[in-house]
């Protein structure tokens, strides 16, 4: 049961001064595959939210098409459509209790009553709910209610699964419990699901891919390992994880590596994002994990270690280089074999091509 | 609306095909609040504008030619003004000393400033002529004047400011529990005496309540019939009666729409004045929790003082009770004072009727009212559709325009084919409806407020369309609210008299119109227990409501509690 949007746009007008404009999505296209998981990711305000809640039905795209399971939607109106949505505050009614909570979208589709408890107390044994079943909403905590909000959607066997930033009002430990059991459920069902979130390390454990989208436009679509190793471009190298950027030029291109001038010498990268050309400016994206460093060996860049940061099991350092503008972060993972290093310590720092990825300037 | 906005609404609008039941109900509304709002409005302009089928000023040229007209025109507003003034200053005297001075007894002033609401707005009248008139019990018995004529100007102004400074009150009270009172401590720490920090802090934030609450008792006030009606008597016109006599007296549609229409003039120019400027000028500056202050803002002198004020107001809203209640049991007033049945019994003989209908009257027409309002809070707050500003305005249009202009638009729009209605059920059940739809819409979309949008919107997602929605998720949430408005509604309901006096019948008659014709006629002691019993229902009522709520839903209704 696939989700696929062609070129979804939605513009929304300012309140008071409808000639002002605002382009929330903007020519958003992805196919979302049966049993999928895919997050949405980026920045409050980038328009993930949004595109979600058209898909819900909730909103109706400016322009473009939304199909749900090969149906074309747009019009459908959103208690037609078969997608169930986990709400950011859980939306439980407060007036009814865990168990009618559940089965309200059940009693709705005109299933007999012996259907309804059927389905219920079996959603509820799998959540852990059955305890609180007659309890009032008002009675529960934070990740009960998260639970019930799950139980609830799940409960319709839905075409789609949306959630809206779920786990955003709970602690940070909870977070961590939810996000595992979510995805244990999603897979447990097979229901394919879209995940709305601004956390990275969430999107990163709990999909199968990841869109992150910025200002409305797509920026990448990959899965986790893609968009950590393989950024497309320079937003997305810098929200997901941290990242060091090494100014260059593109020397030559050849079939399956560029050369590259780095500082002067001619070095062969063979991950790059393939819109690249000779002359062009660029730079390398090397993670902190991926840089190489040594007090005496020579290496590319020679610096000066201006903050070090002993985390016990990694060591994290912040070094200024003269030839660049921006300092360098680095972490050391097994600080006890590799050798600590002091502020104020000049050392060398280099990286292997095999750690790195070329992106445009 | 310009051209996209319209188009998106329109796009909306049309997504609602496939909501078949909200699209109804929405064109319902939106017809009836053309037909029973609207439409007799606009019937009172053209029949003010119109002599013999054609459009001219003739009709303003005749009632305002007569000086009789002008000083009308002239006094009603006079008085509004002052009653706008003077009530407010009362009002917020009662607000301050309760909320800031912290008095002894705030539970028993609180309960004396908001009885006057429950009760008909006339009582202030009829207590008046009973304390200070001819017979009355002050002017004649204590203080031994023949002849007092409370009647006029003084009479009309203390009736009014008794029965109109209560809505001054509240709406104070909400404004000065809305400024926190850490700002007045942090006046006093930089070493502002108690009168500058008054005057520099405390005055300014409340300035926008202030002149609130004096638009809406200048409209309140030019609204007023059953006062002018009992106590202006003939030598003060006042402009809601002439237009009433000219209509039910002289039987001069035109020159009675003509002085209805230069009445809406100012009530509505004030309520747009209230509603759009100074309502958005209003200072919140209590966020979050609420701050318990150890506030000493308020010397033991000024509250002494303070005290002493409010009992004298306290002291005069209970003599008027004691009056009523005593009246109705005396066999007459101001002569003779055993006590007697007679009045009850007189009531009881020729009243009874009028007393079964208006409570029919009221027992139909409230919970309509009161369901209509908390849809269309719903549909104004929660959905997009063409003409949902539309829906807003109008339906909140009666809380501006006086009863005295809505009864005589019902009688010129409803008098003639294809709405034959006059003297009918139908008619004052519509009017009772519609002019107190924006109580409840008022609750309605207060609560809305406070209910999460993504509430309704899981209902939607489970596959609950609007009707369902609103039924058993939106509802129930509001039910609070909407028995609050109901409550509001129905003591409304029962108390009403400007308009529906215009609609009544010998069919269907009214309690309210009855105590009038009672006065009319001197015998007050009949009016005084057939108000009684009036207040005494609606005390029973708001009992009862109120009894459920609190067993049912375990909350109470606002009306009279903290």
């Amino acid at each position: 049961m696939s989700v696929k949007l062609i070129d979804v746009t939605k513009i929304f007008k300012d309140q008071d001064d409808a000639s002002k404009e605002f382009k929330a999505v903007d020519g958003v296209n992805i196919e979302i595959k049966d049993g999928e998981m895919v997050t949405f990711l980026g920045p409050s305000g980038c328009g993930k939210t949004t595109t979600l809640r058209m898909i819900s039905g909730f909103e109706t795209p400016t322009n473009g098409d939304i199909y749900i399971d090969g149906d074309f939607v747009n019009d459908i109106p959103a208690n037609k459509r078969n997608s169930s949505m986990v709400f950011q505050s859980y939306a439980i009614f407060p007036h009814l209790t865990v168990k009618e909570n559940i089965g309200f979208g059940l009693t709705l589709k005109k299933n007999s009553k012996d259907k309804i408890a059927k389905d219920v107390n079996e959603i509820m044994e799998i959540m852990g709910l059955t305890t609180l079943a007659n309890r009032q909403p008002s009675q529960l905590s934070g990740g009960q209610q998260q639970r019930v909000a799950l139980a609830r959607a799940i409960v319709n066997r839905p075409k789609v699964l949306l959630f809206d930033e779920p786990l955003s009002n709970l602690d940070a430990k909870l977070r961590e419990q939810m996000r595992i059991e979510i995805r244990r459920i999603q897979k447990k069902f097979g229901i394919t699901s879209i995940y709305v979130t601004h956390d990275q390390v969430e999107a990163m454990t709990v999909s199968d891919r990841i869109m992150i989208m910025d200002k409305g436009v797509i920026m990448q679509i990959g899965t986790p390992v893609e968009v950590y190793s393989q950024p497309n471009n320079y937003f997305v190298a810098s929200f997901i994880g941290r990242a060091n950027f090494i100014p260059s030029k593109v020397l030559s291109k050849n079939k399956n590596s560029i050369e590259l001038d780095v500082k002067g010498k001619k070095e062969i990268y063979n991950s790059y994002v393939s819109a690249l050309n000779k002359n062009d400016d660029v730079y390398i994206v090397v993670r902190p994990e991926g840089l190489e460093l040594s007090k005496n060996e020579k290496m590319l860049f020679e610096g000066k270690v201006k903050s070090a940061v002993y985390l016990g099991s990694t060591m994290e350092y912040e070094i200024e280089v003269d030839q660049l503008d921006d300092v360098i972060v680095a972490i050391s993972n097994n600080p006890i074999k590799e050798g600590f290093f002091k502020e104020g310590d000049m050392i060398n720092i280099g990286f292997d091509s095999k750690s790195t990825h070329v992106i445009k300037k | 609306m310009n051209k996209r906005e319209f188009k998106s609404n329109f796009r909306s609008t049309l997504l609602l095909r496939k909501d078949p039941i909200l699209l109804i109900a929405i064109s319902l509304i939106l017809i009836s609040l053309f037909l029973f709002i609207l439409f007799p409005l606009a019937k009172v302009c053209i029949v003010a504008f119109q002599k013999d089928g054609k459009y001219s000023l003739v009709n303003f040229k005749e009632a305002f030619g007569f000086w009789y007209y002008r000083r009308a025109f002239i006094n009603s507003v006079v008085v509004g003004l002052l009653t706008a003034l003077i009530g407010t200053v009362v009002g917020f005297i009662f607000a301050y000393s309760i909320v800031r001075a912290k008095i002894p007894g705030k539970k028993f002033f609180n309960i004396i400033a908001t009885i006057p609401i429950v009760s008909p707005p006339f009582i202030g009248a009829l207590a008046i002529i009973m304390l200070f008139g001819r017979n009355g019990f002050i002017s004649s018995v204590l203080l031994r004047i023949s002849d007092a004529n409370i009647y006029g100007f003084k009479g009309l102004l203390l009736a009014q400011v008794i029965t109109f400074f209560p809505v001054s009150y509240i709406t104070l009270r909400g404004v000065l529990e809305s400024i926190s009172p850490t700002l007045e401590d942090a006046a006093m720490d930089l070493g502002g005496n108690r009168f500058t920090i008054f005057m520099k802090v405390t005055l300014p934030l409340a300035i926008p309540g202030i002149a609130s609450s004096i638009l809406v008792l200048f409209v309140e006030s030019l609204a007023d019939f059953g006062n002018p009606m009992i106590l202006a008597g003939s030598e003060f016109p006042i402009l809601s009666v002439q237009a009433f006599l000219e209509i039910t007296g002289m039987y001069n549609l035109g020159k009675g729409a003509a002085l209805a229409f230069v009445l809406l003039v100012p009530s509505l120019s004030a309520y747009i004045l209230q509603k759009y400027w100074v309502s958005k000028k209003q200072y919140i500056t209590v966020t979050g929790k609420p701050t318990a202050s150890s506030n000493k803002i308020v010397s033991d002198k000024a509250r002494n003082i303070l005290f002493v004020i409010c009992i004298l107001i306290a002291t005069l809203v209970l003599l008027i009770y004691a009056s009523i209640i005593y009246g109705a049991f005396a066999t007459s007033w101001g002569n003779d004072s055993s006590l007697t049945l007679k009045h009850f019994i007189y009531v009881f003989d020729v009243g009874f009727n009028s007393l079964i209908d208006t409570l029919i009257i009221a027992g139909i027409s409230t919970p309509i009212s009161g369901v209509l309002g908390m849809l269309i809070a719903y549909l104004i707050v929660r959905k997009k559709f063409l003409g949902r500003k539309f829906m807003g305005l109008t339906s909140m249009l009666s809380f501006a325009v006086p009863g005295t202009v809505i009864g005589i638009g019902y009688i010129l729009a409803f008098n003639s084919s294809p709405f034959y209605l006059t003297g009918t059920l139908i008619i004052l059940l519509l009017n009772f409806i519609f002019r107190y739809i924006p109580v409840g819409i008022q609750g309605g979309v207060a609560v809305l407020g406070q209910i999460d949008p993504s509430i309704e919107e899981a209902a939607e997602d489970l596959g609950a369309d609007s009707s369902i929605t609103f039924r058993r998720i939106t509802l129930p949430l509001m039910v609070p609210a909407f028995f609050s408005g109901l409550i509001f509604a129905f003591v409304r309901s029962m108390t009403a008299i400007s308009a529906a006096i215009f609609l009544v019948s010998a069919n269907w008659n009214l309690m309210t119109v009855q105590i009038m014709s009672q006065v009319e006629s001197g015998r007050i002691g009949a009016a005084a227990a057939f108000s009684v019993i009036l207040v005494l229902i609606i005390l029973i009522s708001m009992f009862i409501i109120n009894t459920i709520l609190k067993l049912k839903y375990n909350t109470k209704s606002s009306l009279l509690s903290n």
